[in-house]
């Protein structure tokens, strides 16, 4: 096999796995400050994907690509401040619990509202074609896909490391009683922070929407990928989501140039290994009981 | 405070891994509630089971409307027998759920038969109990050889066509136009017992015609991104590629072969019109194979077609027709047989009843195997300026087999189908 096939299938997993990061961002935000597992992440995924789809036939793809996202984040902001909110100091089981339902009742809404059938959503013309680097092709969709997925990720950082919002998030992740006493409100930072996440999973949704169609099952199927980037790059860790989402991306392309049965597998074979190896994930934060 | 605080993420973290582990097997746990369509004393009761979610679900909910209408069309008409019929239905989900409801179904609700499903893997274990219970089911949308073949039996009848249906009427169309002979076929295949029974027969056909399958990719179900397979075939540069897959994964395939642009021309193992139309005509091309599709001209297709449409503001697919057929099927046999048992039904069918099933030729259940013996067609995709809506996707080619030929010409032979019922 030459070897600029394997570099492809590696260049390839790259773009793909830039995607998955987006995804698993949100949901270790939401957790790394609020502590709750957010079940639901995939739903708010679906829910991006078919606002996309509304908002597309009206104002186009980049119309859907904004907006889609700032619409379910106010969703988020309602369902955090209405229930979530509650939860947060309870039992971590009450959260999952919560989301859990949520998701059930957001799959069936989608149902009920557009349908069981899938709607066709196709690439905006101006991002259809392909790119050809040297031997290489890349879908010009895909690329975009790369450039946003960076904007969005670099944007999160600079959010998180260098405004006086993402000050107090560092510090609420750390040390919530501390933020308190210290007379800072953590309420409306968790509230904003719970947006953002789901926010990003909406723009994962719009994103993936002209790539695999728009379904009401599609959030429950990419949920569990989201939860083995978030695990094997660390809990909490916005680093580690990025490397651990960069990495199964391009863990999976080999896969399936090698060995495509195990594609699906391969995933859960690399979280058991860095478990394995480093129970607090690549770059997870030190956990005396494991280590 | 900062131990506090290590002790309840720690608490989380267990959560988490744990929830992360269970979320996959957990979801597929949000079962669908059974739906009562007509409750009353004396009514005669048919079972439906279809997967209603996940990857299948699309398809399912087309099957389980057109059921429904078949049941109140029939009941606004008088029923039969005099006594008015009631369908039962429910969320299959999985084979170790299906064999629960058909419990549920045959024990609790006390129907008289039972009708459905689209995974092979469910039909198999509903197939098992409906022989244990001697309970008539009618198979209306697993596509598995083996169902017909390894695994038949007395009391499963199948409305829905067979892999091997399905590939012969696209290939005896490849091979009067010489596609077959000499090609290279790229093959995906989904990684489930529907997808390596029909890797099975499609590369069977391939082959025996002198064709050459150059490599098979297993995809597990639900794959969300093909782009590393798409580079694959895009290297190994094959004369065709042929898709062994099936719901939407058939859809975010088709889609993304679309995206990268190749132009090795597809085929496929089965086509199912949801998936293609969930597609949309912008990333389809070429000929396909259809069990039944709503632009087929015959006056009664046409007339279903209508009131399937007017009823629900959109058109049938080919899971609609055959769910609707099915209880077209057993409210026949009740009314000839005029008898609520099962037994009674099974020897009817078996003694060569045909029936109308909206195509230009009558169905009726081949003795041996219990495939329902029916034409199927070959289609072409529509250009896109001729397409009137977004569900006009095909056009009709031809039927298959031709007027004129035998309906068993796509039929598995006995060589091919080891059936013997018991």
């Amino acid at each position: 096999m030459p070897l600029f096939v394997v570099a492809e299938h590696i260049a390839n997993g790259l773009l793909v796995g830039s995607y998955f990061i987006v995804l698993a961002l949100g949901l270790s935000l939401i957790f790394s400050l609020g502590g709750v597992v957010n079940l639901a992440h995939g739903a708010f995924y679906a829910l991006g994907a078919y606002l996309a789809f509304e908002v597309q036939r009206r104002l186009g793809f980049l119309g859907a690509m904004v907006l889609s996202p700032v619409g379910v984040a106010l969703i988020g902001v309602i369902i955090e401040t209405l229930c979530l909110r509650r939860l947060y100091r309870e039992d971590p089981g009450l959260g999952l619990l919560f989301t859990f339902g949520l998701a059930m009742v957001a799959e069936q809404s989608l149902r009920l509202i557009w349908g069981a059938t899938g709607l066709p959503f196709a690439i905006p013309d101006a991002l259809r074609g392909q790119v050809f680097i040297g031997e290489f092709i890349y879908s010009r969709y895909r690329l975009a896909v790369l450039g946003v997925s960076a904007l969005a990720v670099t944007g999160c950082w600079l959010l998180l490391n260098k405004t006086s919002f993402g000050l107090v998030v560092r510090a609420g992740t750390r040390d919530p009683e501390m933020v308190r006493a210290l007379g800072i409100a953590l309420r409306p930072v968790l509230t904003g922070v719970f947006a953002l996440g789901v926010a990003l999973a909406g723009l994962a949704g719009v994103m993936s929407a002209p790539l695999a169609g728009v379904q009401p099952a599609m959030g429950t199927e990419i949920l569990t990928a989201a939860f083995v980037i978030v695990v094997i790059g660390g809990l909490g860790s916005f680093g580690g989501v990025v490397y651990a989402g960069l990495l199964v991306g391009v863990v999976r392309g080999l896969t399936v140039l090698f060995y495509p049965p195990a594609a699906e597998a391969s995933m859960y074979g690399l979280m058991v290994l860095v478990l394995l190896v480093r129970p607090r994930g690549l770059m997870g934060e030190k956990f005396e009981r494991f280590e | 405070m900062t131990c506090r605080r290590n002790d309840d993420t720690r608490l989380a973290r267990r959560a988490f891994l744990a929830t992360a582990a269970g979320a996959g097997a957990a979801a597929v746990g949000a079962l669908g509630f059974p739906t009562m369509v007509k409750g009353q004393a004396e009514t005669l009761r048919v079972g439906h089971l279809t997967p209603r979610t996940g990857f299948l679900g699309q398809l399912g909910d087309y099957g389980f409307k057109a059921a429904a209408m078949a049941v109140d069309e029939a009941n606004n008409g008088g029923g039969v027998l005099g006594r008015k019929i009631e369908l039962i239905a429910e969320d299959s989900v999985n084979p170790g759920v299906a064999v629960t409801k058909v419990q549920k179904l045959v024990e609790r609700d006390k129907v008289l038969c039972l009708l459905g499903e689209i995974s092979s893997a469910s039909a198999l274990a509903i197939a098992e109990q409906a022989n244990r219970y001697k309970v008539p089911y009618i198979n209306t949308g697993a596509n598995s050889d083996e169902l017909r073949g390894k695994n038949c039996n007395r009391y499963m009848f199948h409305v829905e066509g067979c892999n091997t249906m399905y590939t012969k009427t696209i290939g005896r169309w490849q091979q009067s136009r010489n596609l077959i002979k000499g090609a290279k076929w790229y093959m995906l295949t989904a990684d489930y017992a529907f997808g390596h029974d029909l890797f099975r027969v499609s590369s069977r056909f391939l082959t025996e015609n002198g064709g050459t399958v150059v490599a098979n990719d297993m995809v597990p179900t639900n794959t969300p991104d093909y782009s590393s397979y798409i580079l694959k075939i895009r290297q190994a540069k094959p004369d065709f590629v042929y898709i062994n897959l099936a719901g939407s994964d058939q859809t975010t395939f088709l889609k993304q072969y679309r995206e990268y642009g190749l132009t090795f021309p597809l085929a496929g193992g089965v086509m199912d019109t949801v998936p293609f139309w969930a597609a949309g005509i912008d990333a389809l091309s070429g000929h396909w194979q259809s069990l039944w599709y709503h632009g087929l001209t015959m006056p009664a297709s046409q007339a279903f077609t209508k009131r399937f449409t007017d009823r629900h503001g959109l058109p049938p697919d080919n899971q609609a027709w055959g769910d609707y057929v099915g209880v077209k099927i057993l409210l026949q046999a009740m009314a000839e047989t005029k008898s609520a048992e099962g037994a009674k039904w099974v020897a009817y069918f078996e003694k060569g009843a045909t029936f109308d099933i909206l195509k230009a030729r009558k169905g009726s259940f081949r003795d041996w195997d219990h495939q329902l013996l029916q034409e199927m067609y070959v289609v072409k995709v529509k250009d896109k300026k001729d397409a009137r809506d977004k569900w006009d996707i095909f056009e009709i080619v031809e039927a298959v087999p031709k007027a004129s030929e035998s309906l068993e010409l796509i039929q598995p032979t006995k060589q091919e189908n080891p059936c013997t019922l018991a």
